[in-house]
């Protein structure tokens, strides 16, 4: 809408050719300078210019729905009313059905905490036929870290979905809806995207995940602000491909441990600070996302996935739709499982810490659970 | 003399006939009928009753002036008063935070919430976008809301959930009223509140100047609009900017045109700001996003932050509010008082 021509809106005919004659061809140029800015630019009066910004502005604004036509329109055309149930009872429940199409959903945790294992799951669950509670559709994974074990994919589907996995070819029709991509670079990875963005609609892709989007970042880039203004592209064309293309996207964050001078707090909070550094505590395994607040605020869900006293925990930290609730889970043969389906809600911004103790424990007890 | 009828909004042909019949001065007009005048000027008596609506329009914003003509369109203090005692607010559905905002988000003005990401935000823009629908019986607006969604990050499931706990508090209302005399009927439904919610999905920062001018056009077509979000402001703004000067001008051009609607159309707008980071006195603080000079475009502005185990509202500029901060809690239902707050009410 931003590029539509000036020629095709409808001006008066005087004013439309002092617009051509000035180059502003669309309604960005237009849109891109202040009323007072176009009067010297194109020597014309106040009431005419803003006649004519009134004009533009409405064919380049966007159509409005009511949240009621959205809601049905959800529960009309989508499997599920536009989520993708992740068989987690639980966490299914407090997403109101599943991972939602749309929007982003983040995974982030420690290494070998489970965040890739997730991933396959879902890649799984959307490529499962409709009547078994799928999306019936190709998957697209994005594997940055090289990660993606198929044998494990169908591992999964053999133990989980033996009714299905047991048929005749259908091993290798699931597998085969699966596409992985294997980027090397930022660069490589931007051009795939692009790529994807056609692909989307001409192909029945009904899930993209990237894994992990942290490692594209750090692997080309120093810590700090410049790395995140370099993503600050991606991040819009992703969200806009889901939305698009109303499909869930998956992506994965890792973590890196909280520097000291780091914590941040507003200017009001200031006389607290020298509290908080005083408390050694607080930095006992403090772990961050490894990508900032900008990448925080473009997902909608953040699920931490974290480990405390040998146990593992899926926390939702953050979401439109829940409460922050968590809930203990481990990894078995047909992939991840809850240990109860009844989450706990938390309160505070504890829901946001990401700790990693007594991991290790786990992941050796976890990989002989797998053998 | 004094040529009084320059100010008349009339064509020029007409103002030159009217000036060589004699007629120059608005006293001049107001005793003429439209026949006398038509056949004065030799105009169709519908012209001259034109130019006579046109004249006594003049005269009567000079009138309603006269007590303080100082500057035209001006208003005193007092006045000003009077009307800010008039203009309703937009509960938040936090007692606490109300009373900080002295009743809740004020109509006429900008206000701008911002957070970390998670805190909030959004939630915030959902429950105002139903609160404002409260009806008049039950303390509310009766208003419509639009939302301005930048990011996609409104959840029309939410929106549902929110609006269905909000009947569910004026049914409780409405039983606790009839007791005393039966008034309040409860007459809408969860669906009703999502009727009249007015999204808009914007793509790009053209989109949303575009959006954000249009809007005066499509609320004299929805009347009783009393509402407009716009979650974030910053999303686009923040993306795809090298030129740092131009984001300025159209930032607080954009301010401006959100302002004067607030005004004329008395509706209350909200604005969701991102946070970001910034170094100063040799650490990282947290503030809102957009810079030093946006800071400058809202009328009010509240921080959402954790405070132990708590989210806060801190009012941190507010020309008519002081500086303060209260505890809210975000639950299934929506934004609510803090939950330790309500037990300790509750053990008193």
């Amino acid at each position: 809408m931003a590029n539509k021509l000036l020629s095709e809106m409808g001006l008066p005919k005087s004013i439309a050719n002092i617009f051509t004659a000035r180059n502003l061809l669309t309604a960005k140029d237009v849109l891109s300078l202040t009323e007072f800015e176009m009067m010297e630019l194109l020597d014309v009066g106040f009431a005419e210019i803003t006649s004519a910004v009134v004009r533009v502005s409405e064919i380049a604004c966007p159509p409005y729905q009511t949240a009621l036509s959205l809601l049905e329109q959800r529960i009309q055309n989508e499997y599920f009313a536009g989520h993708l149930p992740t068989r987690l009872k639980g966490l299914d429940e407090v997403l109101c059905g599943g991972i939602p199409f749309g929007v982003l959903t983040e995974l982030v945790g420690p290494a070998g905490i489970g965040k890739t294992q997730f991933c396959m799951k879902l890649s799984l669950l959307a490529s499962l036929p409709a009547k078994f509670g799928g999306l019936d559709g190709c998957v697209i994974y994005i594997d940055v870290e090289s990660k993606f074990s198929s044998r494990r994919v169908i591992e999964m589907g053999v133990n989980s979905f033996p009714e299905i996995f047991h048929m005749e070819g259908m091993a290798q029709e699931m597998a085969g809806r699966i596409l992985v991509l294997q980027p090397a670079s930022l660069d490589e990875f931007t051009e795939s995207l692009q790529q994807i963005k056609v692909s989307l609609l001409q192909h029945q892709v009904k899930l993209l995940v990237i894994d992990s989007m942290a490692a594209l970042a750090s692997g080309e880039f120093e810590q700090g602000p410049p790395r995140q203004r370099s993503l600050g592209w991606h991040i819009s064309f992703i969200k806009s491909l889901a939305e698009f293309s109303r499909i869930p996207v998956v992506v994965t964050n890792q973590v890196r441990s909280q520097s000291r001078d780091e914590i941040c707090q507003y200017y009001f909070q200031v006389q607290r600070r020298d509290d908080i550094i005083k408390d050694p505590t607080r930095f006992d395994s403090h772990l961050v996302p490894a990508l900032g607040i900008h990448w925080a605020h473009a997902v909608s869900i953040r699920i931490v996935l974290e480990a405390k006293s040998g146990e593992r925990f899926m926390k939702v930290a953050k979401s439109p739709i829940s409460p922050p609730m968590v809930f203990p889970f481990n990894i078995t043969s047909s992939g991840i499982s809850l240990l109860r389906d009844v989450g706990v809600e938390m309160t505070g911004p504890q829901i946001n810490a990401i700790q990693n103790q007594g991991h290790d424990d786990i992941i050796n007890f976890g990989s002989e659970g797998l053998q | 003399m004094d040529m009084e009828v320059w100010r008349l909004r009339i064509s020029a042909t007409q103002r030159g006939k009217l000036i060589s019949a004699g007629y120059t001065s608005l006293s001049s007009l107001s005793s003429v009928s439209p026949s006398d005048l038509a056949r004065d000027l030799q105009i169709s008596e519908n012209d001259a009753s034109e130019i006579l609506k046109a004249a006594s329009h003049c005269g009567r914003l000079d009138n309603s002036d006269q007590s303080h003509a100082i500057v035209t369109g001006a208003q005193t203090a007092w006045d000003m008063l009077h009307e800010e005692d008039l203009s309703r607010r937009i509960t938040t559905s936090c007692a606490d935070l109300d009373n900080i905002l002295g009743g809740g988000i004020n109509c006429k003005e900008v206000t701008e919430i911002g957070g970390v990401p998670g805190i909030g935000k959004t939630q915030f823009g959902i429950q105002l976008a139903v609160n404002v629908q409260i009806p008049v019986d039950f303390g509310g607006l009766g208003g419509k809301a639009i939302y301005i969604d930048t990011e996609g990050s409104f959840m029309v499931e939410r929106a549902l959930q929110i609006a269905e706990s909000c009947v569910e508090d004026m049914l409780e209302y409405q039983e606790f009223v009839r007791k005393k005399f039966q008034a309040c009927q409860v007459q809408m439904q969860p669906k009703d509140f999502l009727k009249n919610i007015f999204y808009f999905r914007v793509c790009s920062y053209t989109e949303q100047i575009a959006v954000i001018n249009y809007l005066e056009k499509f609320i004299s077509e929805h009347k009783d609009v009393k509402v407009v979000i716009v979650d974030s402001v910053t999303f686009h703004f923040r993306q795809d900017f090298d030129d740092m000067a131009l984001r300025t001008r159209l930032l607080s051009g954009l301010a401006l045109k959100l302002m004067k609607l607030a005004k004329n159309c008395s509706l209350a707008v909200v604005l969701l700001n991102q946070v970001t980071t910034k170094y100063s006195d040799g650490s990282f603080h947290l503030t809102l996003a957009l810079g030093d000079s946006w800071s400058h475009a809202c009328t009010n502005r509240v921080i959402l932050y954790w405070n132990g185990n708590e989210r806060y509202a801190y009012i941190d500029k507010s020309p008519s509010l002081r500086s303060a901060s209260a505890p809210y809690s975000v639950t299934g239902k929506g934004i609510r008082g803090s939950a330790s707050n309500s037990k300790r009410i509750k053990m008193t």
